[in-house]
């Protein structure tokens, strides 16, 4: 029993000291955004890596989830004869959640992985080191670039993944389900609101740093070898995707509660 | 000048330094020596102020590395890691000129290049490796490499992480020969850690022995073969039998 208790104490302890670790993180990077110097090459090669190169996976997923979501919809609406909502249903449901999520979920996968990779490899072959040592902080040169470059391309990535998901229900609608051209454009569009847009686009910035703060602080924390690295980059996809899902909901429910 | 006393470092149960005390006058080179594990990395962590001490003072010229001024001092110092800890997405002559394009010491980055490729030749690198990355060089010439950008910005002082570990010997020897060149040249202080005798025998001014966290021998390079002291003596005849305990 006392060696139950004295393990729940050690996990509830670490716990703590763990969530503590990333406030201090979290505060040091927010910190350091608005004071010079800015690394403004790295902050270009992070816009390229985290924005330009993710849009083909973010793409192809939105394509196929619009596609698969228009017939998921026809049949469902088929049921009760209102086959004609799938255009607006559609198009709501890409930009309010299936964009922000699956592009959060896909730019996750694809960049946290690479920046813990990334970083962690650096701490282990005492690159972060040298950085301190010829004067540079490892968080602005590192991290703050990544993140304001996450912040700004991972909404751009969501814009983009909404306008191809709705295409992909668009190609599906039209050459499978018989919709007519025009009248399944005009349904899209009609039925979207500005703020259905805005919302999922303020849900990419904020997934945008969950990102990169859970790429860069794995990275930063990681231990030596291999298997270091290996652990660095599963602990930030893992959380960075939780993270994104419990963003989302609470996002969700400020934004549309009402 | 490099003052280090009473220096205390624990990593949570495990005390590596219990109480170092060195002294490193101007211009002069000291070698640290030690057994696998014995804390001489840790030194130099905390002389670099990238780790903090428990207890104890570091000095390197009047200032503490640790403290709110350690970026004076920083860009005072060089710094040559074990593997070299060049960044792996920059050409060399960026990884050289690192201080020139970033920060207070920034200048154009032409006239960077300039004094990159000056530093690479210096150590015996052609101006054609400039623009190559790290990962296309071998472990010797990424020493070389590694030691030019200790040297990119004319440092006071410098210190060397095991610089030959991984090179043959023929190639250790190029670099040890280096190191001694530039240190007599620039009229830096030098660090150096090394279990490498023949490194010892070609570097250094002074030797300090650690074991058991503390610093067992000290004294100049002549005196090296003549101690009695035992830590030395098994160490530098490589010796299983004696005071420094092996695992076998």
């Amino acid at each position: 029993m006392i060696g139950f208790i004295a393990q729940t104490g050690r996990l509830f302890i670490r716990l703590c000291s763990f969530i503590g670790e990333l406030i201090v993180f979290c505060f040091r990077v927010f910190a350091n955004i608005l004071t010079p110097p800015f690394f403004m090459r790295a902050f270009f090669s992070s816009l390229l890596q985290i924005g330009w190169l993710s849009l083909p996976v973010v793409g192809i997923t939105s394509f196929f989830t619009g596609a698969a979501l228009a017939l998921q919809i026809y049949a469902g609406g088929a049921r009760f004869n209102a086959e004609e909502v799938v255009p607006s249903i559609v198009a709501i449901g890409m930009v309010r959640e299936l964009g922000p999520v699956l592009g959060g979920l896909m730019v996750a996968a694809r960049v946290a992985s690479s920046i813990a990779a990334e970083i962690g490899t650096m701490k282990v072959t005492e690159q972060i080191d040298a950085l301190s040592t010829l004067s540079t902080d490892p968080i602005k040169y590192l991290v703050v670039p990544r993140l304001v470059a996450a912040f700004l391309t991972v909404p751009v990535l969501v814009g983009v993944g909404d306008s191809i998901g709705i295409l992909g229900g668009y190609v599906v609608g039209v050459t499978r389900l018989e919709f007519n051209n025009s009248i399944y454009i005009i349904n899209s569009v009609n039925y979207l609101e500005f703020w259905d847009i805005l919302s999922g686009l303020i849900k990419g910035a904020v997934f945008g740093c969950i990102i990169a703060l859970m790429g860069c602080f794995f990275g930063m924390r990681c231990e030596k070898g291999a298997r270091g690295v290996g652990q660095a980059t599963k602990s930030a996809v893992v959380s960075a995707s939780v993270l994104i899902l419990a963003a989302n909901y609470f996002l969700t429910e400020i934004f549309f509660s009402s | 000048m490099i003052e280090v006393s009473d220096l205390y470092k624990s990593f949570d149960q495990n005390h590596v330094l219990k109480g170092v005390n060195l002294k490193v006058d101007d211009g002069k080179s000291m070698v640290i020596i030690g057994a696998s594990g014995q804390g001489k990395s840790v030194i130099l962590k905390c002389l670099l102020g990238l780790s903090k001490p428990n207890s104890g003072k570091v000095l390197l010229n009047g200032i503490d590395p640790n403290s709110a001024q350690k970026n004076i001092i920083r860009s005072k110092v060089g710094m040559l890691f074990q593997g070299g800890a060049l960044f792996d997405s920059l050409p060399i002559w960026q990884n050289v000129a690192f201080r020139y394009l970033h920060g207070k010491q920034k200048i154009n980055a032409d006239e960077a290049k300039k004094i990159a490729i000056e530093k690479l030749e210096r150590v015996g690198l052609k101006k054609s490796f400039a623009d190559n990355f790290p990962s296309e060089l071998s472990g010797g010439m990424q020493k070389r490499v590694a030691l030019a950008r200790a040297i990119a910005t004319q440092p006071e002082i410098i210190f060397f992480d095991e610089p030959t570990t991984g090179l043959d010997p023929i190639m250790a020897q190029v670099i040890n020969d280096l190191i001694r060149e530039l240190v007599v040249e620039l009229g830096v202080t030098a660090v150096t850690i090394t279990h490498d005798i023949q490194s010892v025998r070609s570097i250094a001014d002074e030797v300090s022995l650690l074991h058991n966290g503390i610093i067992q021998w000290s004294g100049i390079l002549d005196q090296l073969d003549k101690s009695n002291n035992e830590y030395l003596k098994q160490f530098i005849a490589g010796s299983t039998i004696g005071p420094i305990e092996t695992l076998r």
